[in-house]
């Protein structure tokens, strides 16, 4: 189950944070800051995966958020952002990869070359398509060229 | 009031603000502007503020005011009304504001709505964060969605179920008749939640697991036709049609298969098949065989597939791209304990990730490379380890040096091989060994007896080089204290000796003493060394000299040890050289730290939670799964025998004995076991300062007439007891009743359930023996 999704830039701003588990606005800061710090300083010889014992720096999750031993961060950086979804720890790591990549991609068709101004000014049509594809902490459409029909739909109603 | 401005153009002016105190008062001012707007309950700019609002919600600042205009967003009938009020609601409003729960009846009306971006709008938000109540409230109008036959909300009611379930599992029996047809749906976005759905269902409850597993041959039918169907344009990545709906299908396989043969076999084929069919060139396909892997695995799979499994994984290391190889270093680790075999043949690979980059698949690579170490591979591996032990960062040296001692424990070829090692890791990686490590290596240096003159010497050389690392300070001080006149006599078969006199050694020794590097307790390890020597060698002057320098030390430790031996020196003279003779050879006290393990309750002691080092949780596993498979994995829970030492047990003993034994409360004797001529019987007690204690002492005799060697009995228990079994007084049961052996078991018995006991293996000809013993006299448990 993915407990939550984030977009953040190479500064730390968030672009997205899409939750599905409860937590206060002080604890979600506090993890917005945490997975900035564990994600930026990885390079290209590290994994994209992050579990908690792996790391000193992410050891500061698991103290503040003891229930963060079960979870993982997977992330993937495009130019100057950060996609960063935290699963559970039994998640299948290689098949989360791959549905950020099909999110990344969904947002490249509907922006046509999507940038970062695009996901700043219409943050709201970007919840739309977290919503189309994700759901209750789960992949809900993998078909970009359903996803894309249902938003240039809702997009008409507008 | 003029129109609030657009969302854009606010977008825009706060992006020109140079600092965050301009941001700040830019925001400020325009939540001022909103708030009006709000009190003025403006229908038509409602939605604009909201927007705008929750852009400033996403850069941090606080937005709570928002929450009822949500609501009433939601109430509203236009279509972009309602989207906003919704994505505010998801964002700003969650379970634990009260006001969430004013938007059921929004949620409900819309639920039942005309438009289906309506209704799907309503179960998104629903999905994502309803409430226990919300859900209740609710439950009925998903159930109804999930039947209908619009594609589009089945998905969303699906994964809104889900959701639903997750929060009241009590109403898991609701959708379970909309769940029959959902299968045989052509639609992949619908056949991918609703395997999702029924994986939460099984997981959820045994009942539906049981109930789900007719659709074993279904589930393998749609995942033949994904494999076979060749190209699906919509769903297809990189050219593997739909793989995600392929790994999910696969997860649910693997829970629904786990302990159930029938469901396993009809999986195998199709299993084969993925394993072997699918393209490894892209992640997507790595991505399929993991999940393969991880579900052959799990279930009762023949053993070929196993195999097939593993080489997968074997392949996955040698792949590029890391993240491929930590994925399948991780799934090792998980496996190895069940399939040894089949993962020592990808050993080679497996000690090549410990020279990669990143550093959690170095921890990994470290840990499974330590449980592959046994009798065969010990020599190459430890070159390897030893190797990765010079490199590799600070974190990982404590659990690699204690990993190496371990292993070369249990595995070592040869004694000065095994001090070699030791003597390798201390000169690395001193200063990371644990504490215990020190009285451990002592005690095995004083086993080796033959070993004493080269050990010694060596420590000595290392002395020479570096007497920064405590503890190899530590060990070589007190090796030269005990064996120094062994290292002046120049005596030494394993290596060409060197020549040392006693000056030398004492210089060293005083070196030692004065040396800022050296903590106190190397100090005073420095300084019983000095003093042992004085029987040794023939320079007692000096000795005393130095010694008496330290009785007005300032550390207190120091001092006393220096007070004490002056006066041995002194008045006590004639008993100096019998003080300090040669250590006898000592025996171990107890096991080695991460091994000690008391099982109580079905649960290991927690070997540290500690943050710096995490301990190598393959170790103990290691030892506890040997006797696992010994007593067949039963409920009950295995005791390893803990060697105690036996003096405190009689000490204890005949104090209870003086105080009058008020343990004893006449429980009877019985007989617990009597067959092939050996008897086992039980005498009972209860412990003096814990009545809850049972304390029984076996009594084991054979009446055949030839005598029983290598003895061994061991006890489980259900989860509920906690047991503790101490040493037998011996390993052999003399033959026609000559004589007994004894052993004596301590049991807590909290819940005062009847105890049974298993025993097993005694051998004349190797025999083992399982029994149960239930017929304990009620005395004992009350």
């Amino acid at each position: 189950m993915i407990r939550f999704i984030l977009i953040q830039n190479r500064a730390g701003k968030t672009r997205l944070a899409k939750w599905y588990m409860q937590f206060d606005d002080d604890e979600k800061q506090k993890l917005i800051e945490e997975v900035h710090a564990v994600v930026t300083v990885r390079d290209a010889k590290h994994t994209n995966f992050v579990e908690v014992w792996d790391q000193l720096v992410s050891y500061a999750l698991s103290v503040l958020f003891p229930q963060f031993r079960n979870f993982k961060i997977i992330y993937r950086r495009y130019a100057g952002l950060y996609f960063c979804i935290c699963v559970d720890v039994t998640d299948n790591n290689l098949a989360y990869l791959e549905g950020i990549h099909n999110f990344v991609e969904v947002l490249n068709e509907y922006f046509h070359n999507v940038c970062e101004l695009d996901l700043v000014f219409n943050f709201y049509k970007v919840y739309t398509v977290v919503d189309e594809m994700f759901l209750a902490g789960e992949i809900r459409e993998t078909s970009q060229t359903k996803v894309l029909k249902q938003l240039l739909m809702l997009q008409s109603l507008e | 009031m003029p129109a609030p401005i657009r969302l854009r153009e606010l977008i825009r002016t706060i992006r020109t603000a140079r600092t965050q105190a301009e941001e700040r008062e830019m925001i400020q001012k325009e939540c001022a502007a909103i708030r009006s707007s709000f009190r003025e309950e403006d229908n038509t700019y409602r939605c604009r503020n909201v927007a705008k609002l929750l852009y400033m919600h996403m850069l941090g600042y606080p937005a709570h005011f928002g929450q009822l205009e949500c609501l009433k967003l939601i109430a509203s009938q236009k279509f972009t009304d309602k989207r906003i009020g919704y994505l505010g609601a998801m964002l700003l409003l969650d379970e634990r504001q009260d006001v969430h729960l004013l938007m059921t009846n929004c949620i409900k009306n819309d639920l039942n709505h005309s438009t289906q971006y309506v209704q799907g709008l309503a179960l998104c938000t629903l999905g994502c964060m309803g409430s226990s109540e919300m859900c209740r409230d609710l439950a009925g109008e998903v159930e109804k969605l999930l039947k209908t036959s619009n594609s589009y909300l089945r998905k969303k009611a699906a994964l809104c179920a889900v959701h639903v379930i997750r929060k009241v599992p009590e109403l898991m029996e609701m959708f379970l008749p909309a769940t029959k047809n959902l299968l045989s749906e052509k639609n992949h976005g619908v056949l991918h939640t609703s395997v999702v759905l029924l994986t939460e269902m099984c997981e959820r409850s045994p009942d539906m697991l049981a109930h789900f597993r007719k659709l074993v041959p279904q589930l393998v039918r749609i995942l033949k036709n994904l494999i076979m169907s060749g190209y699906s344009p919509e769903h297809d990545v990189s050219g593997i049609s739909d793989p995600f709906l392929q790994v999910r299908i696969l997860r649910l396989l693997r829970i629904l298969g786990k302990s159930d043969d029938d469901s396993s076999e009809a999986m195998n084929d199709i299993l084969a098949q993925v394993a072997t069919n699918t393209e490894t060139s892209k992640n997507v396909g790595n991505a399929i065989l993991y999940e393969t892997v991880l579900t052959i695995m799990d279930i009762k799979s023949e053993s070929g597939l196993r195999v097939l499994a593993i080489n997968i994984l074997g392949r996955f290391l040698l792949n590029n791209d890391k993240n491929i190889r930590y994925v399948a270093l991780t799934s090792l680790l998980k496996t190895v304990q069940t399939d040894h075999n089949a993962v020592q043949r990808h050993r080679s690979t497996i000690v090549d990730c410990l020279k990669d980059l990143d550093v959690s698949i170095k921890r990994r690579a470290m840990e499974l490379s330590f449980a592959l170490v046994n009798g065969n591979n010990i020599r190459g591996m430890m070159k390897e380890l030893l190797y990765f032990l010079d490199s590799c960062d600070p974190e990982f040296k404590a659990d690699c040096a204690s990993g190496v001692f371990l292993a070369a424990e249990k595995y070592a070829p040869s004694k000065r091989w095994h001090i070699d090692t030791i003597m390798r890791v201390l000169t690395t990686a001193g200063s990371y060994v644990r504490d215990d490590s020190v009285p451990n290596l002592i005690q095995l240096i004083t086993n080796s007896v033959e070993m004493h003159a080269y050990t010694v010497q060596r420590l000595y050389k290392a002395l020479l080089d570096d007497i920064s690392q405590q503890p190899l300070v530590q060990v070589a001080s007190w090796c030269i204290g005990e064996y120094g006149d062994l290292l002046v006599s120049g005596q030494c078969e394993e290596e060409e000796p060197i020549q040392v006199t006693e000056d030398e050694v004492l210089d060293v020794l005083e070196g030692l003493l004065v040396s800022n590097l050296s903590t106190p307790v190397t100090r005073g390890y420095a300084l019983t060394a000095i003093m042992k020597l004085s029987t040794r060698f023939s320079s007692v002057n000096r000795i005393k000299k130095v010694v008496s320098i330290y009785g007005s030390s300032i550390d207190v430790e120091l001092q006393q040890r220096a007070v004490e031996y002056n006066a041995l020196f002194k008045k006590y003279d004639h008993m100096r050289p019998a003080l300090l003779e040669r250590m006898p050879i000592m025996e171990k006290t107890a096991t080695n730290g991460p091994t000690e393990i008391v099982q109580t309750n079905g649960e290991t002691e927690p070997s540290a939670v500690e943050p710096k080092h995490p301990p190598p949780v393959t170790q103990p596993a290691n030892q506890a799964n040997d006797l696992l498979d010994l007593l067949g994995g039963n409920d009950v829970v295995p005791v390893i025998q803990t060697t105690m030492p036996t003096k405190p047990a009689s000490a204890g003993g005949e104090l209870l004995d003086l105080l009058g034994d008020l343990s004893l409360s006449g429980i009877p004797p019985m007989t617990a076991y009597n067959k092939n001529g050996l008897k086992i019987d039980f005498t009972f007690e209860r412990a003096n300062p814990n009545p809850n204690i049972a304390v029984i002492t076996i009594h084991a005799s054979n009446s055949t007439e030839a005598e029983m060697t290598d003895f061994v009995f061991q006890a489980a228990v259900p989860k509920t007891f906690q047991l503790q079994l101490l040493s037998p007084s011996s390993n052999v049961v003399p033959a026609l009743n000559q004589g007994t052996v004894t052993q004596v078991i301590r049991v807590l018995n909290p819940q005062k359930v009847s105890l049974s006991m298993l025993t097993y293996t005694h051998k004349g000809s190797p025999v083992q023996d399982l029994a149960e013993v239930n017929n304990f006299p009620p005395q004992s448990w009350q």
